[in-house]
């Protein structure tokens, strides 16, 4: 054997550690969790941002965006020569109702022109398959990978799309990636849909013909020089491009794609900062109490090395060892741990977010930081048992320690005497005897149900923000967006298409809102104050009509804004005359998703002087007729945009069970790892302690039940009573991750379902039940003869 | 036969073996015996001689590798563990060399922790009282003498009113003055309630008080004396 080899200190290490295995792997597992946690997040972040900074380097992303109507070419020029701008280019961008072979409803999307050189200067494309464009074929088009994948798309392959008003039918050249759509979402929803938003590059003359933009374009894209003064180029690029329709130049924070990618970032960085720490705390508070109560049972072994002329440092050195064995363990395995998460986690992140590379790849840093937080972890955890072990006297260590005295009792304790059995007694005055150690198991035990909670929690949440959002604020199930305001005549239109039962117009506006220097580019959505499809709600949830006069804001864009109802508001219209107008704040509403602005549709109209005007409709659907509403709104000119509220919640559900559902099972696995580790190792250890103690009483006649109920009663009254203070850690743990969530993008409601509790008490209970079995074997092996004969 | 003429325990050629091969230990070598009801009895004999190994077999806590023992009628080595906590929980008391009470009980406690379960138990007092423990009852072990801690030991193998009372050693962590103590609450227990009484020492002296003294060595029993004048502890020396 192998152990042979080693000098008797090392095998007595060996040894010891092979007796302590189950315990030894429980603590390394709850270390590897929290560094493989750690490096999982961390190292995500890290790849994530570096992938994103590499990818809009290379592939030259805007820097700004700048859309106008129509402004003639001849402006580039002008435009490029602004302070701090490196380079500029123009393009046309549109919204476009796609058709594609095997989908029935009508499907949003953009399409925008590609210069004739082969690649653009700014927001350039990845030719993942087929070719670029051929500028003799207007039909060809560029489809972006997401969206064809979705649908099956191969280069080569016809679809038909409206183009300003014309239905034509386009070939498929090439599959592209762009770093404008890595997170391929349409505007106003909070989950991609590779199916319903697609993304199209036809060559730039083909596309000004589609939409009379020959000689013009509808958007500059600008790269900025380094250190150039984002905020004062958007001023001058709005002032220069007011007279063509300028609805307000907007930087990366309000690109779309790239808002969820940075929320994204963040949340990692959440996640990153305060899971790990929980795991590594459990981990402190176990490797305290294990390696306490094994020195403690060792206590006349360490005597007996001292008194043999080992020194205080050799002794003390030995156990250091054992605990660095354990803690080298827990760091190897979350180390593959963390590896094998962040390789997975990179995968899904390919499915939500398309980059042309994604390698989980986590620097050294983020391993060495792992490392030495699992060693603080270790000193923190031991260095009183260390210390216990340096200053114990061989004289005193060898001779036994006396029975621990429980003559001092609480009184409430002593009162419930004439009540309780023996075995009840013993269990009592034990944890009360001994209330640090009982209160950190229960604190371990809370931690774990806490860790549940808070991570199962956000699907209570998701789905309660999506009920609100989808069944009180906005109940339509069919968006339509005109290409140009109409009379409310076009109303009447839709009202016998097939299917529709119910109308709504609305009215949305580009504007600049200004509240001293807090500035917000958003649309002003102008609906009728009795609207019964999208409304509004106040902060109780309940629908209110929208006040006649004045602008509501979302509670998130009060915020930003940090206006309060009855204060003035400076609204720049960036449509039609262009007003700017002074205009009060009247309410505030709730909001989960996006920061919206409302109007009294006929108060907005007035604004703008001019009649009635309506861009859109929202519609309620018999849904017998979808498919004939559907084939009517693909082959009807006015409309510019389609979005289905079904098919929406739908996508939501699903990317839900996708990534969260993958989140809550790690979780729910890594918590029940922790509470068995804390359950199993406070047993084991109560077990070995109380071993002679158990066995006596088996040979006075008491059965395994009744000894099993002494050791594991208590760990069950300890579970019990860290059921209440897991519930309270998960719901503070809950409250923490929702401020880290409230974003521009959406807000989640602080809201937990009765079935988490139950669903993350549960889980405890089992893992508590399997440790309690698994310590209830070794109670049935106890060996009654020995305790006739050994002292201690 | 009527049931008192029965003996407390009869064993038939016990034998038990540890190990295999080079490294088979022979602990009781073929050990035929019958304990009277009410006796008192000392074992003596060196250590590995195997009469911690006989009084184990006989209360229940081991089987022998072959042989038969029967206690009143019934055969105990026909049980199943179930029924060895059973006979062990109605019929048998045991005194430990290191007392083993359970600390976090008082003395009162730990003999009821044995009440509780049993079908005919004295009060907890009076099982105390009988080893001359009334004043020390609310007591912890850690506020006890290790002779007082004995005494609570006895006093809670003694309370279920067991037919049979095993002692392994139970002055051997006291000193000679606090061991007789012990001993005479022992004696009190024998004659008093008539149970009968085996207890295992390595103290020569101790046989004296016996009605009988079994002379153990090699796994068998040498020699068995009949004390026909056993003389009270308080007499005793060592």
């Amino acid at each position: 054997m192998l152990v042979e080899l080693l000098k008797p200190l090392d095998r007595k290490l060996v040894r010891d550690l092979w007796a302590i295995k189950g315990q030894a792997l429980a603590i390394a597992v709850v270390i590897g969790c929290g560094v493989g946690m750690y490096v999982m997040s961390r190292g995500m972040l890290l790849s994530l941002a570096e992938t994103r900074a590499a990818y809009y380097e290379r592939y030259r992303f805007a820097d700004i965006i700048a859309p106008v109507k129509r402004a003639p070419t001849g402006l580039l020029d002008e435009i490029g020569a602004l302070p701090g701008v490196r380079r500029a280019e123009t393009r046309i961008r549109a919204g476009v109702i796609l058709d594609v072979p095997g989908a029935s409803a009508p499907i949003t999307g953009e399409i925008q022109s590609l210069p004739e050189i082969p690649t653009p200067h700014i927001n350039d494309i990845v030719l993942r398959r087929g070719r670029y464009l051929d500028p003799q074929h207007e039909e060809q088009v560029l489809a972006l990978d997401a969206f064809a994948e979705a649908h099956g798309l191969q280069p080569g392959d016809h679809i038909h799309a409206i183009l300003n008003g014309t239905r034509k039918r386009l070939t498929i050249t090439g599959i592209v990636l762009s770093p404008e759509y890595i997170y391929a979402i349409s505007p106003g929803e909070i989950v991609p849909d590779k199916k319903r938003f697609g993304v199209l590059w036809m060559s730039r003359d083909a596309l000004a013909h589609a939409f009379d933009l020959d000689g013009a374009f509808n958007e500059a894209v600008l790269l900025t020089s380094a250190g150039s003064n984002e905020d004062a180029l958007l001023e001058q690029l709005d002032t220069m491009l007011k007279r063509y329709g300028a609805t307000g130049a907007y930087g990366r924070d309000q690109m779309i794609s790239d808002q969820f990618l940075v929320n994204e970032i963040n949340q990692l960085e959440t996640i990153g900062r305060i899971l790990p720490p929980i795991f590594l705390l459990v981990a402190t508070f176990l490797l305290n109490v294990v390696v306490g109560r094994l020195i403690d049972t060792e206590r006349e072994q360490i005597g007996l090395l001292k008194a043999f002329g080992y020194t205080d440092r050799a002794v003390a050195l030995h156990y250091l060892r054992m605990i660095g064995v354990i803690v080298i363990l827990g760091i190897f395995i979350g180390v593959a741990l963390g590896t094998w998460l962040g390789r997975g986690l990179a995968n899904m992140y390919q499915d939500f977010f398309k980059f042309p590379f994604l390698i989980f790849r986590a620097p050294a840093q983020v391993y060495l930081v792992a490392v030495g937080v699992s060693l603080l972890v270790a000193v923190t955890g031991t260095f009183s048992s260390v210390r216990r072990v340096m200053r114990l006297e061989p004289a005193v260590a060898m001779v036994p320690p006396p029975p621990p005295d429980y003559s001092r009792s609480a009184r409430w304790l002593e009162r419930l005497s004439g009540w309780i059995d023996q075995p009840t007694r013993m269990i009592l005055r034990h944890v009360y005897r001994w209330p640090r150690r009982a209160a950190m198991a229960v604190l371990g035990i809370a931690m774990s149900k806490g860790l549940l909670i808070g991570a199962s929690f956000s699907m209570d949440a998701m789905m309660y923000m999506v009920d609100i959002s989808f069944n009180v604020i906005d109940r339509q199930d069919v968006t339509v967006n005109f290409f140009d305001p109409r009379n409310d005549r076009a109303i009447q239109d839709v009202l016998h298409a097939p299917g529709v039962m119910h109308a709504e117009p609305f009215r949305a506006i580009p504007v600049v809102l200004r509240n001293g220097p807090r500035t917000r580019r958003e649309s002003i959505v102008g609906i009728l104050p009795g609207a019964e499809l999208s409304r509004i709600v106040d902060t109780g949830l309940n629908p209110i009509p929208v006040a006649p006069q004045g602008i509501v804001l979302s509670d998130k864009l009060a915020e930003l804004l940090k206006v309060t109802p009855g204060e003035l508001l400076r609204v720049e219209v960036r449509t039609g005359r262009r007003p700017e107008l002074d205009i009060p704040v009247s309410q505030v509403v709730k909001t989960y998703m996006g920061t919206g602005a409302y109007m009294d549709l006929d108060y907005l109209n007035r604004l703008l002087k001019e009649d009635t005007a309506i861009n859109g409709t929202y519609l309620l659907v018999d849904p017998e007729q979808t498919d004939a509403l559907y084939a009517e709104l693909k082959n009807t000119p006015l409309v510019a945009g389609v979005s289905l509220q079904e098919q929406a919640q739908n996508a939501f559900y699903e990317t839900l069970q996708d990534s969260l559902g993958t989140f809550v099972f790690f979780n729910t696995l890594f918590a029940g790892l922790i509470a068995v580790g804390v359950v199993y190792n406070n047993a084991r250890i109560s077990l070995s302690e109380r071993a002679r103690e158990l066995a006596s009483l088996r040979v006075l006649g008491l059965t395994r039940g009744e000894i099993s109920y002494i050791l594991l009663g208590e760990l069950a009254l300890l579970t019990l009573l860290a059921l209440p203070l897991g519930a309270l850690l998960g719901y503070l743990l809950a409250a923490t991750l929702v401020l880290s969530f409230d974003t521009e993008l959406f807000r989640i409601p602080l809201v937990i379902a009765p079935s988490t509790y139950g669903y993350a008490a549960l889980v405890v209970l089992l893992a508590a039940l399997g440790s309690g079995l698994l310590v209830r074997r070794r109670i049935d092996r106890l060996d009654l003869i020995a305790v006739l004969k050994t002292r201690e | 036969m009527n049931r008192a003429d029965y003996p407390a325990f009869r064993a038939e050629g016990l034998t038990k073996v540890y190990g295999s091969g080079e490294a088979t230990v022979y602990a009781l070598r073929g050990v035929d015996l019958e304990v009277a009801r009410g006796a008192m009895v000392v074992l003596l004999g060196p250590s590995g001689s195997g009469k911690s190994t006989l009084l184990n077999i006989l209360g229940g806590l081991d089987s022998p590798t072959s042989g038969r023992v029967f206690f009143d009628r019934r055969e105990l080595t026909a049980f199943d563990d179930r029924h060895l906590t059973l006979f062990r929980r109605e019929h048998v008391g045991f005194v430990f060399q290191f007392y083993n009470l359970i600390p976090s009980l008082t003395a009162r406690e730990n003999v009821a922790l044995v009440t509780e379960i049993s079908q005919n138990p004295m009060s907890p007092e009076k099982a105390l009282g009988l080893v001359g423990l009334e004043q020390r009852m609310d007591h912890f072990p850690a506020q006890l003498s290790g002779g007082e801690q004995q005494r609570v030991a006895i006093a809670r193998a003694i309370a279920k009113q067991p037919n049979v009372l095993f002692c392994d050693e139970p002055t051997g962590a006291l000193d000679s003055q606090t061991g007789i103590v012990v001993l005479e609450a022992i004696a009190r227990v024998n004659s008093e309630l008539d149970t009968t009484t085996m207890i295992i020492t390595h103290n020569a002296g101790i046989a004296a008080m016996a009605d009988r003294v079994l002379y153990m060595a090699d796994g068998q029993i040498q020699r068995s004396e009949t004390n026909p004048e056993p003389c009270a502890p308080e007499e005793l020396s060592w």
